[in-house]
C-alpha cells in the first residue's frame, strides 16, 4: 500500500518490512518519529520500547542481535555519544541478527547542541554507515543495511539528516509484515565475552573485512556518477539532493554521489574520478568525503585539485541548501548568474520570534519560585536539556549553564566545590532525570556535595513530542505499568529532604525553596504539574478594574498570554490556560481566575 | 516542477494540516508530491514553514529561492520573511491579521502588520485576506487554514480542482467539524473567485 509519510516514517516502515524483531530508542529531534511510526502501525510480535536512554537502547538491542533477532536502535546524533560505550565494544564483538543503529544528524544545528557528523563515528568505530538522500532512498536502504549487517556480522550505522527525517514522500510498503524468525542465543563465551585477546583478534578481522565491504560498496546501487565533465562535484546524503536540484539543468556536470561513506568505496571513487581535474565536495557538518578523497589521491598518486570546506569554498558550519550551492556552483563551474529574483533589499525589519515557554507552562512557575525565594543571594542555576532550557530567556533568566543530558546535576556540584558561598541549583526534567540524572544525584550524596535539585516533573517528554517515560506509567507497547516514583528514587539514594510541591502554588513553592536552602547536604524539590500541551485548561484569567497598568505581571514572568493593548494590560484568552501564576504576582489583586465550562 | 507552494505562519496556526491536505489533493490529482515541515524547537511560538513540491523532478525537499508559484501566508511578517522563495510573477495570499511576537509585551516595537502588507502589495501579485472577518461566522480563527485553501482554489492559483481539495479536507478533519470546515472552504473559494485571473 502507498502512504504519504515522513522520512522517519519511511525508516520505521522499512524496518517492519525487513522483519525487525526488536526496536529500541530514546527520543530526540530529528529522530523521534521512527519508533513512534513502528508503534502506530501493526507490529505483532515486535518488541518496541522507549528505553531510559540511548545506552540502554543499544544494550537491549545488542542482546537481541546476539540471539539472531533483527533490531533497530534510534537516536539523535548526541544520543550516539551516550550509546558510544556499548557501540564501540559491540563493533569488536559483532552481532548475529541484523542490527541497524539510526543516528540522525542535525546540520544547522536546528535543535541540537552540536554539529557532529555520524559518518566520523562510523569511521571511528570501524563499522559501515549508510547516508540516504531522501525518504524514498531511506526506505530502500534500510533493507540493504540489514543485509550488510548480517553478512558481515556487524552493527551498521544509518544516518539521515533533519531534512530527510522531516521530509514527506509517498512510500509503497507491504500491508502485512512479519518479524523474521530467529535462532535464539547460542552460548559461546569465546565469541560474546569481550576480552583483550578477542579484541585483538577481532580488530585485525575488522580492518580486513572493512576493505571487503569498501569493495562491495563500490558497486552499491546508490553510489552513482552522472555527467562527464572534468570538473566534478562530490556529494552525499541530503547534499546530493540539493546539488541535484541545481545541476538537473546542467546534466553534463559530473556529479558523484557517495551513499556509503564508510568503508569508503575506493574503487568506485577512483573510477568516478578518471579524467577529472578538479573536484568540489559539497557536504554538511564535516569535510569527510573531502578528506577521504585527499587520502585516496595521495595513496594512489592521483593529481587533482580538491575543493570543499577545507579550501573555504563550502561553509565550515551550518546547513547547506540549493540556494547556497547555486552560488558555489556558479563560481566553480563559471556559470552565468541566475535569473534575477524579486529584490528584497528594501524589506522592512521583521519581528523576531524566539522560542519561549508556552503560556501556562509550569516550568515558568517553578523558575519564578526559585528566583523569588533566592532573591539577593548568590546562586548558580544549572539548566539541562528540554523545554526548560528556555528558562534562560528574559525576564526569567534562570539558566546559567546547559551542557548535555543530566549535566546540570553534576555541574551544580562543581560550582559548590569552587564556591561554597553560593547556592547551587540544578533544574532537570522528569525524562532527563531518568535518562541520566540519577547517577549524578548518587555522586552528590557520596561526595557530600551541597546542592538543591529541582525536578521539573511535567509527566511527559515535552520537547520531543510528548513521549512516555518511566515516571508516566505507560510504555510504547501500550501497557499500563508501575510508575517509577521520583521521590522514592531520591529517598532511596539517601536524600533526607525531598519535597513535592505544585509550582502553580507560588507561596508553597517559595516556602519549599527557602526550607531547602536552609538545610545542609543534597535536597530535592519536585515541582509537579502536567505539561499544558497535554491537559485541557480548566479556566482563564481575566484582568479586572483594579489594574493600574503597572506591568509587573509582564516584566516578572513574561507569559505570552499577558499582552498590552493600547497601553492596557490584557490577557489573550486564546493562549491563557488559567494557571493563575500572574494572579499571585499582581499586587493589586487585579487578575482573577475564571472557571471555564467545557 | 509543476508547482511549488510554500505555506508559512506561526506555530499553532494549523499550517501543517493545510500542507497535508494540499499534498494529498495533488496526489489524488495524479501528481508526485514531496513536502517538508519545520519541527522541533521552532514550533514553540516560532515561525513555521511547509514546503509542498508538486511534480516529478523535485530533488530538494525545500523549495529553492525564487521558485515558489504560490505562498500561503497565515501572517503578514511571515509572508515577507519567506518572500525570497517566491518566483517572479508568483502569488502571495496573506492573512492581514498580525500575530505579535510573544516578546512584544516586553519590548514594544509597535508591530501591527500594516507595513508588511503595503510592502507585499508593492512587490508581487498579492491577495490580502482579513482572516478575522472571514472567520467571524465560524466562531474561531482555527478554520483559517481551510479557508485559505479555498481562497487559493477559488482564485485559480492552486491548479487542483476544488472538489478534490474538499474531499481531502473531509477525510482529514473530525466528523463533527466537517460541515464548518466545508463552509469555511467554500467561503474562502467565494472570496478567492473575486481575484480569479479572467
Amino acid at each position: 500500500m502507498k502512504e504519504y509519510v515522513m522520512g522517519n516514517g519511511a525508516i520505521g516502515l522499512a524496518a517492519l518490512a525487513a522483519g525487525v524483531n526488536l526496536v529500541s530508542g530514546y527520543p530526540g529531534t530529528p529522530s523521534s518519529e521512527i519508533v513512534e511510526t513502528i508503534a502506530k502501525y501493526p507490529h505483532e510480535g515486535v518488541h518496541v520500547e522507549w528505553s531510559v536512554n540511548e545506552k540502554a537502547a543499544m544494550e537491549v538491542a545488542a542482546a537481541a542481535a546476539y540471539s539472531g533477532a533483527r533490531t533497530l536502535v534510534t537516536m539523535k546524533q548526541v544520543g550516539l555519544n551516550v550509546a558510544s560505550d556499548p557501540l564501540m565494544s559491540l563493533a569488536y564483538v559483532g552481532v548475529k541478527g541484523g542490527m541497524v543503529v539510526v543516528s540522525a544528524d542535525d546540520p544547522g544545528p536546528i535543535s541540537s547542541q552540536t554539529e557532529q557528523d555520524t559518518r566520523r563515528f562510523a569511521e571511528f568505530a570501524r563499522i559501515p554507515v549508510f547516508d540516504p538522500a531522501s525518504p524514498e532512498e531511506a526506505y530502500e536502504m534500510i533493507g540493504d543495511a540489514y543485509e550488510c549487517s548480517e553478512k558481515y556480522r556487524t552493527p551498521v550505522l544509518f544516518r539521515p539528516t533533519t531534512r530527510v527525517d522531516h521530509a514527506y514522500a509517498a512510500i509503497d510498503f507491504p500491508e502485512k509484515t512479519e518479524p523474521k524468525p530467529f535462532e535464539g542465543f547460542i552460548k559461546d563465551s569465546k565469541k560474546w565475552v569481550i576480552f583483550p585477546r578477542l579484541s585483538f583478534a577481532n580488530h585485525a578481522m575488522m580492518e580486513k573485512r572493512n576493505v571487503e565491504i569498501g569493495e562491495e560498496f563500490s558497486s552499491y546501487r546508490y553510489n552513482t556518477v552522472e555527467g562527464t565533465s572534468e570538473k566534478a562535484v562530490v556529494a552525499s546524503g541530503i547534499s546530493y539532493a540539493y546539488a541535484k536540484e541545481f545541476l538537473k539543468d546542467y546534466p553534463d556536470v559530473r556529479l558523484i554521489r557517495i551513499a556509503t561513506p564508510y568503508p569508503f568505496p575506493e574503487t568506485f571513487v577512483k573510477k568516478a574520478l578518471e579524467g577529472v581535474t578538479e573536484v568540489l565536495c559539497v557536504e554538511e557538518l564535516s569535510p569527510y568525503n573531502e578528506e577521504q578523497i585527499a587520502k585516496l589521491c595521495g595513496r594512489n598518486g592521483i593529481t587533482l585539485t580538491i575543493r570543499g570546506k577545507l579550501t573555504g569554498d563550502v561553509p565550515a558550519s551550518g546547513e547547506l541548501s540549493t540556494n547556497l550551492l547555486a552560488g558555489i556552483f556558479r563560481k566553480y563551474l563559471n556559470l552565468p548568474e541566475g535569473e534575477g529574483a524579486i529584490d528584497l533589499s528594501d524589506a522592512p525589519a521583521l519581528p523576531m520570534r524566539p522560542p519561549v515557554l508556552c503560556a501556562g507552562c509550569p516550568h515558568r512557575a517553578s523558575f519564578y519560585a526559585v528566583k523569588k525565594a533566592m532573591q539577593g543571594r548568590k546562586c548558580y542555576f544549572c539548566g539541562d536539556i528540554g523545554c526548560y532550557t528556555l528558562g534562560n530567556a528574559m525576564p526569567l533568566d534562570m539558566c546559567d549553564t546547559c551542557l548535555c543530558m543530566g549535566a546540570g546535576i553534576t555541574m551544580a556540584q562543581g560550582f559548590h566545590w569552587t564556591d561554597k558561598e553560593g547556592t547551587a541549583f540544578a533544574f532537570v526534567g522528569d525524562s532527563t532525570f531518568f535518562a541520566s540524572g540519577m547517577t549524578g544525584v548518587v555522586n552528590a550524596v557520596y561526595n557530600n556535595a551541597e546542592m538543591i535539585l529541582c525536578v521539573l516533573d511535567n509527566s511527559t517528554t515535552a520537547m520531543t513530542g510528548h513521549q512516555p517515560h518511566p515516571g508516566t506509567g505507560r510504555n510504547m507497547m501500550g501497557d499500563i505499568v508501575e510508575k517509577v516514583d521520583i521521590a522514592a528514587v531520591l529517598k532511596g539514594i539517601g536524600l533526607t529532604k525531598v519535597v513535592t510541591v505544585n509550582p502553580l502554588d507560588l507561596d508553597a513553592s517559595v516556602k519549599a525553596v527557602l526550607e531547602c536552602a536552609a538545610l545542609p547536604g543534597v535536597k530535592a524539590i519536585i515541582f509537579k504539574s502536567p505539561c499544558v500541551a497535554i491537559v485541557k485548561p480548566t479556566g482563564k484569567c481575566i484582568v479586572n478594574e483594579n489594574c493600574i497598568n503597572c506591568g509587573l505581571c509582564i516584566s516578572e514572568i513574561g507569559c505570552p498570554a499577558l499582552i498590552r493593548v493600547d497601553g492596557q494590560t490584557k490577557i489573550d484568552r486564546s493562549l491563557c490556560s488559567g494557571c493563575g501564576l500572574c494572579s499571585q504576582i499582581c499586587p493589586m489583586g487585579a487578575i482573577e481566575a475564571e472557571e471555564v465550562s467545557r | 516542477m509543476k508547482k511549488d507552494i510554500l505555506i508559512c505562519g506561526v506555530g499553532g496556526q494549523g499550517t501543517v494540516l493545510a500542507s497535508k491536505i494540499l499534498a494529498a489533493s495533488a496526489m489524488v490529482d495524479g501528481d508526485a508530491v514531496h513536502s517538508a515541515e519545520t519541527i522541533g524547537m521552532a514550533q514553540r511560538g516560532g515561525p513555521v514553514t511547509s514546503h509542498v513540491r508538486i511534480g516529478d523532478d523535485a530533488y530538494s525537499p525545500l523549495i529553492p529561492f525564487g521558485s515558489a508559484d504560490l505562498i500561503l501566508a497565515f501572517e503578514p511578517s511571515e509572508a515577507v520573511r519567506n518572500l525570497c522563495y517566491l518566483k517572479k510573477g508568483g502569488t502571495v495570499i496573506v492573512n492581514s491579521v498580525p500575530v505579535k511576537p510573544v516578546t512584544e509585551s516586553l519590548n514594544d516595537t509597535g508591530y501591527d502588520g500594516t507595513e508588511m502588507l503595503s510592502y507585499l502589495r508593492g512587490k508581487c501579485d498579492c491577495i490580502v485576506i482579513d482572516g478575522e472577518e472571514l472567520s467571524k461566522e465560524f466562531g474561531s480563527s482555527r478554520y483559517f487554514n481551510i479557508a485559505i485553501l479555498g481562497v487559493a482554489a477559488g482564485a485559480g492559483r492552486l491548479g487542483i480542482p476544488q472538489e478534490i481539495v474538499l474531499g481531502e479536507i473531509v477525510k482529514r478533519v473530525p466528523a463533527r467539524f466537517t460541515d464548518t470546515n466545508k463552509a469555511a472552504f467554500q467561503k474562502g473559494a467565494e472570496i478567492g473567485a473575486q481575484y480569479a485571473i479572467k
